[in-house]
């Protein structure tokens, strides 16, 4: 086995462990704060098997699960992107969902969420956030005309990003009863999350993390160029418009069940390739485990740092997600 | 003889200025180097031949058929491409970048088999960099990589070769390599490459002059014809000179 191989097998199985430990880290993990000890009173007490059963365990498991979406997205943005610092937001489903929550709250606020025509009272706030998520992103592809060139795919992903959070503001300033909830969709949340929204995600998971897979060869030749890509016979333009579906349904979907949280799809591929680079295939597969080690590590800590009282875990992630890229870009001066 | 790749009477524009005008080439087996001053359209033409530039004019035929009707992964198996250096991303090994030049072979899905193993090991090998296979690009000097480079396009196995200055970086003992390389090359397939380096192209088989856009000149090595075009287009700022079966280009300082 090469030394490369080894690390990768070595960091799978650290992340693995790290995972399980997380998990039941999470479990114990609650308002009066971290202990194995409160965790076994607690399972003992008439209300136990509730609490944990219905609270604790589908936040944790969904908080893993957010963050390997996350991860999963990351990857394919940087790749995608041929840019390590590529953020899985880049392409409009951040600013999207965020506006389709607004409306939403702004709906509800002014004329209550009954009145609303069709389907939308039903798909509630988490459909919404999907929703808008994937309409920021075809608005992006629309405005790009198709994923045939990077530059004008990021391009149009920028415009879209600051025009929709231009509504945002506008609807908030008219609706001022919408902040609070815009503010909390902002800053990141695993608190709502049940076992419904578990199934989603792990189905998202499921399905996604195995398709991207497939395409991970074309992620590996865009390392040489563009033009490399089309002269190895590979149809670019249709694959990579493949990856932009696949990446925009996996971050709607981390988005829809825990709002906008921050640096993971970003930080998780890094790390990946600072402690065991490799082919795409294993990228993709690591940073969606190396997104969920992240983001409970980060639940866990938002829950108990300050308890009772908690922080909104994307306000966690941010602060060390700003912390790494300081300390890379240190790095980077000094060699 | 059908020209294993032709190009009729081709016109390509880039971002409205017109690059490539009326250039007309038969390539047979053997090794050709396109030479021409800075902007004469070498790099445009290497890109039009591999199919990566779509003409606004004429014609391009791949073993008498024409190139636009080939499809993409048989083309990409006739045809194999090396850019003109530029910036290379990722953090892959070495083997892993040759790897990728099994693709066209392989498709996205395929698994490498014992052929394609030997493939890439016989590219390294020959593009001088087998001795770093399991070595990460990023750790690589600039020629290192462009030897590397090579190796990806040499592993597709393709009976055209199209390379854009694939001796850029490489110190001269290296050079001297990738031109013996070629030469050998030469003699199984075709071979088509772009080099500023004067003495070097005139190692090949066969030179093709650009200026403007526009073929200036078309010829063997030795066609005295073709050499004062060259002197004619870099402005007399070079002879070239008889040295044993060869010839050589030196800077004319007056």
């Amino acid at each position: 086995m090469t030394a490369g191989a080894a690390a990768r097998r070595r960091l799978r199985a650290g992340l693995a462990l790290a995972s399980a430990l997380l998990l039941a880290a999470g479990l114990a993990a609650g308002g009066e704060g971290w202990s194995p000890a409160a965790l076994f009173q607690l399972l003992g007490s008439p209300d136990g098997a509730l609490i944990v059963g219905q609270i604790r365990a589908p936040r944790t498991l969904g908080a893993w699960l957010t963050g390997g979406l996350l991860g999963l997205a990351g990857a394919l943005a940087q790749g995608l992107f041929r840019n390590p610092l590529a953020d899985p937001f880049l392409l409009g489903s951040a600013s999207g969902a965020s506006l389709a929550v607004v409306a939403l709250l702004a709906a509800a606020t002014l004329g209550g969420l009954d009145t609303l025509p069709g389907l939308l009272p039903r798909i509630g706030l988490v459909g919404a956030a999907f929703a808008g998520a994937l309409a920021g992103v075809l608005l992006t592809l629309l405005l790009a005309r198709g994923a045939q060139h990077t530059l004008r795919l990021l391009l149009a992903g920028v415009v879209v990003g600051v025009v929709l959070s231009a509504f945002s503001d506008l609807l908030t300033i008219a609706v001022p009863e919408a902040l609070r909830g815009r503010q909390a969709f902002m800053l990141g949340s695993t608190g709502t999350l049940g076992w419904d929204g578990c199934v989603l995600l792990a189905l998202g998971l499921v399905l996604l993390l195995p398709l991207a897979q497939r395409l991970s060869r074309v992620l590996d030749a865009l390392v040489l160029g563009e033009d490399s890509v089309r002269s190895l016979g590979l149809p670019l333009s249709t694959l990579r418009l493949l990856l932009v579906v696949l990446l925009a349904a996996a971050t709607g979907l981390a988005v829809s069940q825990a709002g906008l949280v921050a640096f993971v799809g970003l930080a998780a591929p890094h790390l990946v390739r600072r402690l065991a680079p490799g082919l795409h295939g294993h990228l993709l597969v690591v940073s969606a485990l190396a997104g969920g080690v992240l983001l409970l590590a980060a639940d866990v800590v938002a829950r108990t740092l300050i308890a009772p009282q908690e922080l909104p875990v994307g306000l966690l992630t941010a602060v060390f997600g700003g912390a790494y890229l300081l300390w890379l870009l240190n790095r980077q001066r000094e060699s | 003889m059908t020209p294993v790749l032709q190009a009729i009477d081709l016109q390509v524009a880039l971002g409205g200025r017109r690059v490539l005008q009326g250039v007309s080439l038969d390539l047979q087996p053997g090794w050709t180097a396109i030479v021409g001053p800075n902007g004469a359209g070498k790099s445009t033409l290497l890109r039009t031949l591999a199919g990566l530039l779509p003409p606004q004019a004429g014609e391009l035929r791949l073993q008498g058929r024409p190139l636009a009707q080939w499809p993409a992964a048989q083309r990409a198996r006739q045809i194999a491409w090396l850019a003109q250096q530029g910036a290379l991303t990722g953090d892959l090994t070495v083997r892993e970048l040759v790897a990728l030049g099994r693709l066209p072979h392989l498709g996205l899905f395929g698994t490498a088999g014992p052929e394609d193993e030997r493939c890439i090991a016989q590219a390294m090998g020959e593009a001088g960099c087998a001795a770093w296979a399991e070595r990460r690009l990023s750790q690589l000097s600039g020629g290192e990589r462009q030897r590397c480079l090579l190796a990806r396009a040499l592993a597709v196995q393709a009976p055209v070769l199209l390379l854009d200055e694939p001796t850029t970086h490489l110190d001269p003992p290296q050079q001297v390599a990738v031109v013996r390389l070629l030469r050998r090359l030469g003699q199984q397939g075709t071979v088509v490459s772009v080099l500023h380096d004067l003495p070097l192209a005139l190692q090949a088989d066969r030179l093709v002059l650009l200026r403007e856009g526009r073929v200036v000149a078309a010829g063997a090595h030795d066609d005295t014809a073709v050499h004062a075009a060259l002197t004619e287009v870099f402005e007399q700022a070079l002879r070239i000179e008889r040295s044993g079966s060869r010839y050589i280009a030196l800077p004319d300082l007056g």
